[in-house]
């Protein structure tokens, strides 16, 4: 059987159908999941994709958290089912409390798009589980709010806990740590602030992206199996 | 009755009728000066009571005067546009539309058009920048199609006045904000410095999107008994007069000196009006799908003029007329009066004409995409004589506030024939004796230690030119330029490369290649020659990445038509544009016209944006882009030139002193049959070799000579590579930096080199062999020896260090 991955449309989101073309790109089954969904059962996987979700009014995540949707999202993530989340689904992740600390305005103050390099730190997570630890990856960034921040002690268990999956080789935005990614304990829920779909093809000047994307795909294969 | 205050008046139901006419809201009778304090003259006027029989209403009479406003009724200028060639096999919507429509095959067309937003910008730079990025969307998905992919032209007074590094942050900031949240990628642009934009820069957004060519729709008010439906935003006081009292008049007061009393400017703040991309990002959402689903027989944005044009234009374009009522509108503001209504420019508002049984299934999609929507107007039948009437009332029964044959808002419109006279002499941005100036090395304008390091005059001067151009990267990494994944190549380059795909629409291998182009300086010295050379550089720009051009928007950026030099300036530029359009086969599907660009009287430079938009069957591959590889041959194809006239060296380096004014200076001459060979040929080498994934390239780098030169060429696709070059047989200032758009640098790779000569011999394309690729410096022997770490800190320093926080 093959598993469906939904991606989750709020109002504001923009990055969805990318998302679907790159997965549809390596043969996987996803689709568009409305914000309102209450309930998520029968995907094998989710994704939060990047945008404005309601606009990233009060703060980006802030009001997504609440979109009926986060109910079936948290119960993914408890029941060990991948969970991404990428740029604004990374910050309503966070905001949702599924991962630790939170983004904030780049250092700098401006808006940043361009592609970065990225070193594979932890191979825990779904993303990351069939890419070498110290891996490069050129992938692009495209966010005001990717300044990643928490507290020292939070930081001091996401780094001995091995749940930092990515960081910045040049750190673009002040992000602490030179974070780029994390995720939870389990390795199953996962958020970045990088564009893995933004690097699928020669043509888009990268294929990197192509195997963070691969990795979580065969992770949802294995827990099928499993 | 003598108060000219309308706001004094709450806004209330007239309790008597008027059988002579539309009662007046206001409870006043016509007040002799209002048409003027509204933008209108007096013979305007007259024309007004002619078309009516009587005289207008305030109500009616606020109607004509945005709707007869410069900015929506081109009046100026409309007399001269009709000389541009807008027909072609792939046109489907000509001007005079929303957008221009082209037909890409396999079903799929493109939208594009380029409209400005200079005056808004000069005001309130965020503000103005932002919602010129929204109106253009709108302009776009109200003819059905996806907004895939934004561009900008941006032109400010230099950075060394504070105020125009406000405006120039306000407004890249402003773009960034809106087009980002919003979801369409800004795809490239350009940005230029020079002191005649200081109080009066100039923000032209361009806007391309791609539509099944069954969901196009126009907007037209078809369809007696059919509901006119508004959606989006609810109606605010902000914007109103934007079209008259803002954009079509000129900036008189003191613009860029930032002293302590208070801007003239200030007072038109209320009239710049305010985005939301949220909302506008909604209303995209829900409009294609009320299209999709076939809900609307008629769509069109609310832009300029607000309502009054919405519903007058559709009406118009159907020969229907339309009852609106005005208590219908969901308002922001209580006690708005019905001339606020329906003359505001509150954003992100569309007007969809629906048939009354689809009524409810267009509800549910606006309820789920948390867009309002409200019934506002019908369309009714045409009079005995086939007038369709306008009429604004107070509830559907309720008494007719204003009655206005709908085509006399757009179609009689005046159109003038305003004087012309081509100035004494031209005033010389760039007169300079080339005996004296090879002598001279620059002196005076302040310079980096860099700069004064640099060991030789050309060195110094090209390093000069790359600084003052701008890093055009600290702009451009500040816009989503990826999003939907079609981005082949992004901002940067000489043209940008888009996979001609949208959500919904799948990629089948083509892409369409797009580039905005404008230069102030040719066309000050000749506007005719000058706007002609502007085409022929877009067009270059798009054959670089392989693009073959099938159509051209533009956005004629002029001075105070009231002054007969404008005037000729602008007659000039259109002639210029038609005939180099003509030598392209180049269809013009859309323009705007932005006059009274000027500021403490002083009028700027001509200033015609061209958008060129270019068709690539296959892509497999990117292209060379303006690269230098290591080990590639290079060329120079087309002729050589060593006229300065009009180049930044002369403008920018090297101006006269003195008067400035001369009158036998002239503006390198253009064999425009020579540039479409080459346009042609380049194209097709580029187009060659992306259609294949597997093939080795044999172009390694690809750029054309335009503003700089041939150094700032070279030098361009060095840092982009950091890749160096040793050149020779450039003989001097003149070879260096001679701007004429009529050459193109290609690194070949070294065993393909005689085949690519000979077949752009055989073409008639002169070719001219440079020098080689390689090491980590720029050598034109006897010229210049830079290093390109010394190139790139020349172009990043100046924008990194005047916005250093």
């Amino acid at each position: 059987m093959v598993a469906r991955i939904g991606v989750v449309v709020f109002p504001g989101s923009n990055c969805e159908h990318d998302v679907l073309l790159a997965l549809g790109s390596l043969g996987a089954r996803a689709e568009l999941v409305w914000h309102t969904s209450q309930s998520l059962a029968g995907l094998d996987a989710v994704i939060l994709p990047g945008g404005f979700a309601h606009g990233d009014y009060l703060r980006p995540g802030a009001i997504a958290r609440f979109s009926p949707v986060m109910a079936g999202v948290g119960a993914m993530a408890r029941s060990g089912k991948p969970v991404v989340g990428i740029c604004n689904g990374f910050q309503i992740l966070t905001e949702a409390g599924l991962l630790p600390g939170a983004l904030q305005k780049n250092r700098g103050m401006r808006f940043i798009c361009k592609t970065v390099q990225l070193e594979v730190s932890s191979t825990l997570s779904v993303l990351t589980k069939g890419l070498k630890r110290g891996q490069r990856l050129q992938i692009p960034i495209n966010h005001f709010e990717g300044n990643y921040t928490c507290d020292a002690r939070t930081l001091c268990e996401l780094e001995e806990e091995d749940r930092v999956i990515l960081r910045y080789v040049d750190n673009p935005n002040g992000a602490m740590g030179d974070i780029a990614g994390i995720c939870n304990r389990a390795g199953n829920v996962v958020g970045l602030m990088p564009h893995p779909e933004r690097s699928m093809d020669e043509l888009s000047g990268s294929k990197d992206g192509a195997f963070l994307m691969g990795s979580l795909l065969s992770c949802i294969d294995q827990l099928e199996l499993g | 009755m003598n108060s000219s205050e309308p706001s004094d008046i709450s806004f209330g139901v007239p309790s008597t009728t008027d059988t002579a006419g539309p009662v007046d809201s206001t409870g006043a009778g016509h007040i002799p000066s209002l048409h003027r304090q509204m933008g209108l003259d007096d013979n305007e006027f007259a024309a007004i009571r002619a078309i009516l029989g009587r005289d207008p209403n305030h109500l009616e009479l606020a109607m004509y005067a945005v709707m007869w406003s410069e900015h929506c009724s081109y009046k100026s200028s409309r007399l001269h546009l009709r000389r541009l060639p807008s027909e072609g096999k792939r046109v489907i919507v000509g001007p005079g539309e929303n957008a221009g429509v082209l037909d890409v095959g396999d079903g799929i067309a493109i939208a594009v058009r380029i409209e400005s937003h200079n005056h808004p910008s000069a005001i309130e730079p965020y503000q103005g920048a932002a919602t010129g990025v929204g109106g253009i969307l709108r302009d776009i998905f109200t003819m059905g199609a996806r907004p895939i992919a934004v561009m900008d032209s941006l032109y400010f007074g230099p950075l060394d006045n504070p105020r125009n590094r406000w405006v120039m942050e306000g407004v890249v900031g402003g773009i960034s904000g809106y087009g980002n949240s919003v979801g369409v990628p800004t795809v490239g642009g350009e940005l230029s410095f020079a002191s005649c934009y200081e109080g009066n820069p100039l923000v032209n957004v361009l806007c391309l999107g791609v539509l099944p060519v069954e969901r196009l729709v126009l907007g037209r008010a078809s369809g007696v008994g059919n509901l006119a439906v508004l959606m989006g935003s609810r109606t605010g006081r902000d914007g109103i007069g934007g079209v008259s009292v803002l954009a079509s008049a000129g900036f008189k007061g003191d613009s860029g000196g930032g002293g302590p009393e208070a801007r003239a400017e200030d007072s038109k703040r209320p009239s710049v009006q305010v985005g939301d991309p949220f909302e506008e990002k909604r209303l995209i959402e829900a409009c294609l799908e009320i299209l999709d689903a076939g809900l609307a027989v008629g769509l069109q944005d609310l832009g300029g003029a607000g309502l009054a044009c919405a519903t007058s234009e559709t009406a118009a374009r159907a020969g229907m007329g339309m009852d609106v009522d005005v208590s219908a509108v969901p308002l922001r503001e209580s006690n708005m009066e019905p001339y606020e209504v329906m003359t505001s420019e509150s954003q992100e508002r569309m007007l969809a004409i629906v048939e009354p049984e689809k009524l409810s299934a267009l509800e549910e999609v606006c309820r789920r995409w948390e867009v309002h929507s409200s019934v506002v107007g019908r369309v009714v039948p045409p009079d005995q004589d086939g007038i369709g009437y306008l009429r604004v009332r107070y509830g559907w029964k309720g008494q007719v506030l204003a009655e206005i044959p709908a085509a006399s808002l757009s179609q009689s419109a005046p159109c003038y024939a305003r004087p012309i006279q081509p100035p004494a002499k031209v005033k010389s941005l760039a007169v300079f004796q080339t005996e004296k100036t090879k002598q001279t090395s620059s002196t005076g304008a302040k310079r980096s230690s860099r700069v004064a390091s640099s060991s030789s005059v050309y060195s110094s001067d090209l390093l000069r030119l790359i600084a003052e151009a701008g890093d055009p990267e600290w702009v451009y990494s500040q816009y989503d330029h990826q999003l939907f994944l079609n981005t082949v190549v992004g901002p940067g380059d000489d043209a940008t490369l888009l996979r001609l795909a949208a959500p919904g629409i799948p990629w089948k291998g083509s892409a369409v290649a797009l580039s905005v182009d404008g230069n102030p300086r040719w066309c000050a010295l000749d506007p005719r020659a000058g706007t002609a050379a502007t085409v022929a550089e877009s067009v270059l720009n798009v054959a670089c990445v392989g693009g073959r051009p099938i159509g051209l928007v533009n956005c004629l950026n002029f001075g105070n038509p009231e002054h007969p030099e404008v005037m000729w300036q602008l007659s000039e530029a259109i002639d210029g544009m038609a005939e180099a359009c003509r030598a392209f086969d180049l269809p013009v599907v859309g323009g705007n016209v932005s006059l009274y660009n000027e500021s403490s009287g002083i009028d700027i430079m001509p200033t015609p944006v061209i958008g060129v938009v270019g068709l690539v069957d296959q892509v497999a591959k990117r292209p060379p882009g303006a690269r230098l590889l290591a080990g590639s041959v290079l060329l120079m194809l087309g002729t050589p030139q060593d006229q300065l006239e009009g180049s930044r060296w002369a403008t920018e380096l090297h101006p006269t002193q003195g008067t400035g004014m001369a009158g036998d200076t002239a503006l390198f001459s253009l064999d425009m049959g020579r540039v479409v060979g080459l346009a042609r040929f380049v194209a097709e080498l580029v187009a060659e070799q992306v259609a294949q994934s597997t093939t080795e390239p044999v172009v390694t780098g690809i750029h054309d000579v335009s503003a700089g030169g041939l150094g700032v060429c070279l030098a361009e696709m060095a840092m982009r590579s950091s890749t160096g070059a040793v050149v020779n047989g450039i003989s001097g200032h003149e070879e260096l930096f001679s701007e004429a758009p009529c050459r193109v640098v290609l690194g070949i790779s070294p065993s393909a080199v005689s085949q690519v000569v000979a077949r752009a011999v055989a073409q008639g394309i002169q070719v001219t062999e440079l020098g080689v690729a390689r090491g980590d410096r720029l050598v034109i022997e006897k010229l210049v020896d830079l290093d390109i770490e010394e190139l790139l800190a020349a172009r990043k320093e100046p924008l990194a260090l005047a916005f250093a926080h």
